[in-house]
Formats: C-alpha cells, sequence, structure tokens
C-alpha cells in the first residue's frame, strides 16, 4: 500500500477520491485551501467533478444537488465558510442526504484569524442551521485520520443519509505525516428508491417542505429517531493511559495530541494522568464520560481552543456527578504540554 | 369551487397532484389568472412532444413557484431560495445526459440569488432556466422585487418605487447577455395569445438545447400576479403590455444555439483496481531502509529557521521524509498563525520511534538557524544538550548557550560553492545526518530522484552532492 508524507488537508481528498465521492464543490478559504486545491488536481484524473463555486453558499447548494443525484459528494472550508454554508447544511438535513463537509477551525468570530482554534464546535456539533437536526461529526487529530476517517464520514452519511463532517483544526490540516492509503471502496450503497437520476424510473423528489404540522412534527420525530440510533451506535473514542488514571484529560483534534504529550511527560514524572479522546463529537461519548466518576478520578480536565464548548457536552455527561475543569487557549495560540501541566498541577496539587 | 373538466393534460404533468396537500388534487395553487399556470403547461406540453419527461429534473424555487414538484411528472427537487442555479449546476454535472430545468421567480433569480444565476449563466452550465419577472413577491404577499417598476406601489414601496432609495428594475436578460458562455437568452411575455405562442417557441428552444447539451439558455417570461398588483386578470394582462413591456422590452437578445459546442462531461472513474492504478498503487515499494542502531540524537524536535526563501520549509519536509523512509514516526508543521509573526519562516519536524503528541515543537532539542533572527529567537527555547547548528555564511554573531553542542556549519556558503544557493536546504539535510547519526548519507542520496520527481539531472546530482558535503563538513570539523 503507498506509504506517503502529507499534509492532512490533502489526507481528507485522498480519502474523499478512495471513498468514492463523485464531485467536489468548494471555494477557497484559509487554512482549508489545500483541500480545493488537491481535489482541483486530483479528481480530474479520474473523470470526478470538481468545481470551485462562486461562493461558501452555492458550493453547499451544489453538495444539495449532487447528493440528491445519488453521488458521494464533498465540500471543505473554515469557520466564517461554515458559518455561510448553514442553510445549505440544514436543507440537506431536513431532505435527509448524505454528505461530506470538512471543516479546519481557525479563529473567530468574524474574519478572526487563520491560526487554528476550535471554536467551530458548538457550531457543527450542535446542529448549526435551523431546525432540529443534528450532524454526524468526526474529528481527526492526525493526518492518517484525516484520510480514514473522511471514508468513514462517507459511509455513515449514507448509511444515515445526513450531512457528515470532518471537523479539525487548521494544525492537522497544515500538518505533514505519514499517510498510509488504505484500499479504495468499490461498493455504493444502493440509492435507487430515492436519488433523482434523469430516468423514469427515479422520477423521485427531494425536499424538506411538511406544510402540515403534524407531518412536519412525524418529520421531525423520525429524524429524532434516526440521532438516537447514531448515539447508540456511532460513537468512537481513544483511550490513553485510562487504565490507572487518577486525573483524566478531555480533547480532541490537535488539542489531543498536545494531551497525549502532556500525559506522556507526566506518566515519567510519577502523575497518573490518562487522557480520553472523542473521535466522534455527536455521537458524542457520553456514557464513557459518565462512568469516570465511579472509577474514583480526582479531577477532570478539559482542554479545548475555545472558550467552554467541548466542556459544556463533558458536563452534561457528568451529570453533576463530577464537573470538569477547563482549560482553554485561543486566539490562534496552540496550549503546550507544560501549561497543561502546569494548570493540572495548580488544579489537583500535583 | 365548481369541478372543471379537464379535457388533456399533457404527460408532463402528474395525472393526480399526491404531493399537494388537502382535498383539491386536480388544480394548481395558483391564483386565477396568474401566469405560472400558463409557463407550466407550456413546458409540460413540450416535454411530453419530445418525449423528453422521464429525463427531465425540475429545480422548484422558494416563491410561488416553490411547489413546482406538485405538478411535473419529472425528477424534482426543491431547493433554497435562490439558489435553484447552484444545485441545477450539480444536478447537470451529475446527470449529463438529463434535461434540467432551474425555474425561478424574480425575488429568487435577480436578488436573493443574483450571484448564482450570474455564475451558472457565465460557465455555460447545460440548463434551461424560466425566469418569471412578475415584478412583485407574490409568496410573501407583494413585497417589492428587483423588478418592481419606477414608481409601483407594493407593500414594501407603500408610496411607490423611489428609484433614490430603492434603485433602478433590474434587467436581467441584459445581465445575461453580457457574458460570453449563454446560447440562448430571450424576454417574452404571457400578456396575450400571441406572446404566449411566442413564449411556447421560446420554452421549446430552452429545452431542446438542453436535451442537445448546448449549455445555458436563459428565458425571461413577463408574467401576471393579479393577486400581487391587486387587479384582474385582464388589467394584469394590459398592465404588462403599458408598463412592463416599456422598461423589459421584449426578443431574443442572443440566439447562438446551432453552432454552439455540445458539452461533454466524462464518466466518473469508480472500479477498485482503476482507482489503484491511478494512484500507483502498484509501482509503490516500500522502504528497506535499516534503522541506524547508535544515533546519536533518537528523538528529534527539531525547529528550521531562516528567512523565506532559504528552502526552510522543503528542509524541514526532506528530513520528514526521510525519517519515514526510515521508518520513524514524522511529523511536519510549517510556521502558522501568530507563529508567522517575526520575520521568520520556520517549521517543526518530529523524528520519533513513539506515536507524536503535539507536532508544534515548544522545545527543541536540535534548531536550524538560517539567519540572525532565527538563531536569537529559537536558541533560548531549546532544551540543554541539544544540537544547535548555524548558518555561519549569514551569522556574525555567537550563539549564547553554552549548554548545548554547537555546529557552526557555512550552510549557504556550501551551496553557492556547488553553484546553487538553493541547494542549502539538502547542505543542511547532510550536516543533520551527521549530527544526529541517524540517517545515513547514501541512503538519503538514494532518495533524492524521489524527493525531487521530474527535476533534471543535474539538479539531481547537485542536490546528492550538497548532501555530501553538508555531511561530510560536519564529520570533519566536528567529533560527532
Amino acid at each position: 500500500m503507498p506509504r506517503m508524507l502529507m499534509k492532512g488537508n490533502y489526507a481528507a481528498v485522498y480519502g474523499a477520491i478512495l471513498a468514492g465521492c463523485e464531485a467536489y464543490y468548494g471555494y477557497p478559504i484559509t487554512p482549508a485551501s489545500e483541500i480545493a486545491e488537491s481535489a482541483s488536481a486530483l479528481f480530474p484524473k479520474f473523470g470526478r467533478t470538481f468545481l470551485q463555486a462562486e461562493s461558501e453558499v452555492a458550493a453547499i447548494n451544489m453538495v444539495y444537488g449532487a447528493s440528491g443525484c445519488g453521488q458521494r459528494v464533498m465540500t471543505g472550508s473554515s469557520g466564517p465558510g461554515i458559518s455561510l454554508k448553514q442553510e445549505g447544511i440544514s436543507y440537506c438535513a431536513g431532505s435527509a442526504l448524505p454528505c461530506v463537509i470538512v471543516d479546519i477551525m481557525r479563529g473567530g468570530p468574524g474574519l478572526g484569524n487563520i491560526g487554528p482554534e476550535q471554536s467551530d464546535y458548538n457550531q457543527v456539533v450542535k446542529g448549526g442551521g435551523h431546525g432540529n437536526y443534528r450532524s454526524i461529526v468526526l474529528a481527526p487529530n492526525s493526518a492518517q485520520e484525516m484520510c480514514d476517517l473522511t471514508m468513514l464520514a462517507f459511509e455513515l452519511a449514507d448509511k444515515y443519509r445526513n450531512p457528515a463532517f470532518v471537523l479539525t483544526d487548521g494544525v492537522i490540516g497544515q500538518m505533514m505525516e505519514t499517510v498510509d492509503l488504505p484500499e479504495p471502496v468499490s461498493e455504493f450503497p444502493d440509492k435507487s428508491d430515492w436519488a433523482v437520476k434523469g430516468t423514469a424510473e427515479s422520477r423521485h423528489l427531494i425536499n424538506s417542505i411538511y406544510l402540515d404540522h403534524d407531518d412536519l412534527e412525524r418529520w421531525n420525530r423520525e429524524l429524532e429517531k434516526k440521532y438516537e440510533t447514531i448515539q447508540k451506535n456511532e460513537v468512537l473514542v481513544e483511550e490513553y493511559m485510562m487504565d490507572d488514571a487518577e486525573i483524566v484529560t478531555i480533547g480532541y483534534g490537535s488539542s489531543s495530541r498536545v494531551l497525549r504529550s502532556a500525559v506522556d511527560t507526566a506518566r515519567e514524572n510519577g502523575i497518573k494522568l490518562g487522557l480520553l479522546r472523542p473521535i466522534t463529537l455527536f455521537p458524542f461519548p457520553v456514557d464513557e464520560i459518565a462512568k469516570l466518576p465511579e472509577k474514583g478520578i480526582r479531577g477532570i480536565l478539559t482542554v479545548e481552543m475555545s472558550t467552554g464548548q467541548l466542556v459544556d457536552d463533558v458536563n452534561l455527561a457528568l451529570k453533576g456527578k463530577m464537573i470538569s475543569d477547563l482549560y482553554g487557549r485561543l486566539g490562534g495560540n496552540v496550549p503546550s504540554a507544560t501549561e497543561i501541566l502546569n494548570k493540572i498541577s495548580e488544579l489537583y496539587g500535583v | 369551487m365548481e369541478k372543471k373538466t379537464v379535457l388533456r393534460k399533457p404527460k408532463g404533468f402528474i395525472d393526480v397532484y399526491k404531493h399537494k396537500p388537502g382535498a383539491e388534487k386536480d388544480r394548481t395553487h395558483y391564483c386565477p389568472g396568474c401566469g405560472h399556470g400558463i409557463l407550466h403547461k407550456l413546458i409540460a406540453e413540450a416535454l411530453e412532444d419530445f418525449d423528453l419527461v422521464e429525463k427531465t429534473i425540475i429545480i422548484s424555487p422558494v416563491g410561488c413557484s416553490v411547489f413546482a414538484y406538485y405538478y411535473f411528472h419529472t425528477g424534482n427537487l426543491q431547493v433554497a431560495h435562490g439558489r435553484a442555479p447552484a444545485v441545477a449546476t450539480a444536478v447537470s454535472r451529475a446527470n449529463p445526459d438529463s434535461v434540467v430545468i432551474s425555474y425561478q421567480g424574480d425575488g429568487d433569480l435577480a436578488a436573493i440569488g443574483g450571484n448564482n444565476i450570474h455564475q451558472a449563466a457565465n460557465r455555460g452550465e447545460n440548463m434551461a432556466v424560466f425566469f418569471v419577472n412578475n415584478a412583485i413577491y407574490g409568496m410573501t404577499g407583494g413585497q417589492m422585487a428587483p423588478t418592481t417598476l419606477e414608481g409601483q406601489k407594493t407593500t414594501t414601496t407603500p408610496y411607490g418605487r423611489n428609484v433614490k432609495t430603492d434603485g433602478y428594475p433590474i434587467q436581467v436578460c441584459e445581465l445575461i447577455n453580457t457574458f460570453t458562455a449563454p446560447v440562448y437568452v430571450t424576454r417574452t411575455s404571457l400578456q396575450d395569445m400571441a406572446n404566449i405562442r411566442k413564449t411556447r417557441t421560446a420554452v421549446r428552444k430552452a429545452i431542446m438545447n438542453a436535451k442537445n447539451k448546448k449549455g445555458f439558455s436563459f428565458v425571461e417570461v413577463l408574467s401576471m400576479c393579479p393577486s400581487g398588483w391587486k387587479k384582474d386578470s385582464l388589467q394584469s394582462q394590459q398592465w404588462i403590455k403599458e408598463s412592463m413591456v416599456p422598461r423589459f422590452p421584449l426578443g431574443v437578445l442572443r440566439d447562438i444555439s446551432e453552432e454552439a459546442e455540445t458539452i461533454e462531461r466524462p464518466v466518473p472513474v469508480m472500479g477498485h483496481e482503476e482507482v489503484k492504478k491511478i494512484f500507483g498503487y502498484s509501482e509503490f515499494k516500500a522502504s528497506t531502509i535499516q534503522k541506524n542502531t547508535e544515533a546519536n540524537l533518537e528523538k528529534i524536535s527539531l525547529r528550521v529557521s531562516g528567512f523565506g526563501g532559504q528552502g526552510i520549509m522543503s528542509t524541514g519536509i526532506v528530513l520528514a521524509n526521510v525519517g519515514m523512509e526510515y521508518g520513524y514516526n514524522v511529523s511536519w508543521l510549517p510556521s502558522y498563525g501568530p507563529e508567522m509573526r517575526g520575520g521568520t519562516a520556520n517549521c517543526s519536524v518530529k523524528i520519533q520511534e513513539d506515536t507524536i503528541g503535539a507536532s508544534e515543537v515548544t522545545e527543541p532539542n536540535m534548531i536550524i538557524a538560517m539567519n540572525q533572527p532565527s538563531l536569537e529567537k529559537f536558541e533560548n527555547i531549546m532544551v540543554p544538550g541539544g544540537a544547535l547548528m548555524y548558518n555561519s555564511t549569514l551569522i556574525d554573531i555567537e550563539p549564547t548557550r553554552n549548554d548545548v553542542d554547537i555546529y557552526k556549519v557555512p550552510i549557504t556558503g556550501i551551496a553557492d560553492e556547488l553553484g546553487d544557493t538553493r541547494v542549502q536546504s539538502m547542505v543542511s539535510v547532510g550536516a543533520f545526518a551527521a549530527i544526529t547519526g541517524l540517517f545515513d548519507p547514501e541512503e538519503i542520496v538514494s532518495l533524492i530522484p524521489s524527493l525531487f520527481t521530474g527535476k533534471p539531472d543535474k539538479v539531481l546530482k547537485m542536490n546528492e552532492e550538497a548532501v555530501l558535503r553538508g555531511y561530510n563538513y560536519v564529520t570533519e570539523n566536528f567529533s560527532v
């Protein structure tokens, strides 16, 4: 299998090609532009569609169109672009259209800056657009996972006919690491009962309008049930040095990479620190976190590059039995292992 | 309402409007005297006559025609406000053999979706756009549209459209006609039978163009909105003739349908073996390079830094690549975000046996400083016992640290001797190999063709030489 050194942003596009993504529609934005650039180089080699859309809004609506025709389709962007796409994502969710959206988070609010942040958590994990819906959210923390989880995102999106996000930050997007390319997917789900293909049999309707109040309530209940199924079946979490951990750190994306370094250093100094890394943010590893208070954990520190978005979900999962502390860096600053260990020492006296 | 006898419904329509809620599944939701029904019928008849009903996909917008999908016995997508041309673009790309119709009103197409229609037109997407211009927002109850006439009263221009505050009615056909790609641009009207017949001709031409993959056809149709205009049907037809037509002249603005080339789209390659072939799976050979058992530094946390243009990023990438070939875990992170401040380009490289945590090197055990600001910036964050290499060709000062191993190497000078400053990256790489003992220079040389694919032999040779010169300079001048 080919082994290559590549940026996380490129790895997502390789993953998309291998997952059978037929079309990429996107708009350039730092630090996600390499996704569009590499898609523009790779997709035509496979006779697949790359189109630089006129706007973020157009891009997500093109995704809606391609998905409505049964194609595996992807777009990529960063914070401000995701804000613009939210209406279209809501339409995809409301019309039960699978698609993959990669968000390489940058600093906000507003134009913010192009440094890495994790402040799109709420707008991506909680739905973001109007209406009662959730997107499946996968949070890679390496170039290899950018490839693998993008492939998984296509599988899950199709399995549940739902938008799926690959959510990470500028560090993971810009970083180069070794990637082993997996086998390409060559069997695809049958979408003939709903996709519009311009044939007699495929004269279906892609739509999110339910004028009748009861009909719309029923549809929302169906969506709700789908999200419950996803919550039950699709949680992914990585645990590192958790078996005997007395203090637990929780983080995703590039924060979790720093936390891993912090755990290694702590262990060298005899501190029993462990790491719990959510790989899926929706579904959130509620059960895994809910168990922590019973394990005799002394303290929980959530580390995120935002002012307390992930920590809200951690605390909801803990149901008041413990309260997670928060350490956040912002504005493009990535926390260092040393400052996290200092914080742990200050909080828990170790 | 009394049930009327339908003599014959075109096959482009669904027989019973099953998607329409309520009891009346045999009539449209449009108001009496509205133009949409007429235009719908012209489209449905054309689809039947050309045997295209099954091949057609209609995009329903937001506006009064939001429910166009109730009626057409085609594939249907209902879409977000203004985005029909964007959706139609992807639908057309996904199904190149289908007939794609974007059906839009004036608010949808000319206001909120203004950019989307222009861009689809400019790309020459293979689609037929039917643009219903009734100078008002009908669905939301009669507000101002981009095409509302000067002085026209609407619910948001209760004193009449004032061009000084609201601007002028937009002539969309004329705008579309400024783009190079469209093949057919015309404006028609539904004001009377003669004009309905002309509209029929335009509808049929646009649909045939889509079928024949001729590209982008745009038909603007001036249409009645008795409810919005507060007029009866006859008054409405009269108002088009007297008020709208002078502002929106009827006629064909462009027709290059005949001479336009047909649009061909590639067939996607999806097969397992074909995909692997394009990615070169079978040509890939796993590395056979063995790790050096007696390296001086086994876990590398490196910062490479210098001016932009000194090959800083490529030094790091080459080292990470070589590390990968040696079977190490590697990461490379460019200076990024706030790190870019201060006039130095720099990157972090980690090479180690264990899984890598943070990829940003905050406490380097090695730095390669290519200019003075870099030396000053990064020597202070080094851990004791590390290796500091600096480019003595460009740096006049001495490092201040005395608890690290100092390697003063004329990196730029060596490259210049070889005849090209740009090979200084590979001088650094060779010197790195000697200092760390991690890589064998001959192995690096063997990787050069794959690291510099497509470069002429002369360039490869010079880079090979640079690696060896960098390596030898360190082994000859320092005890490593």
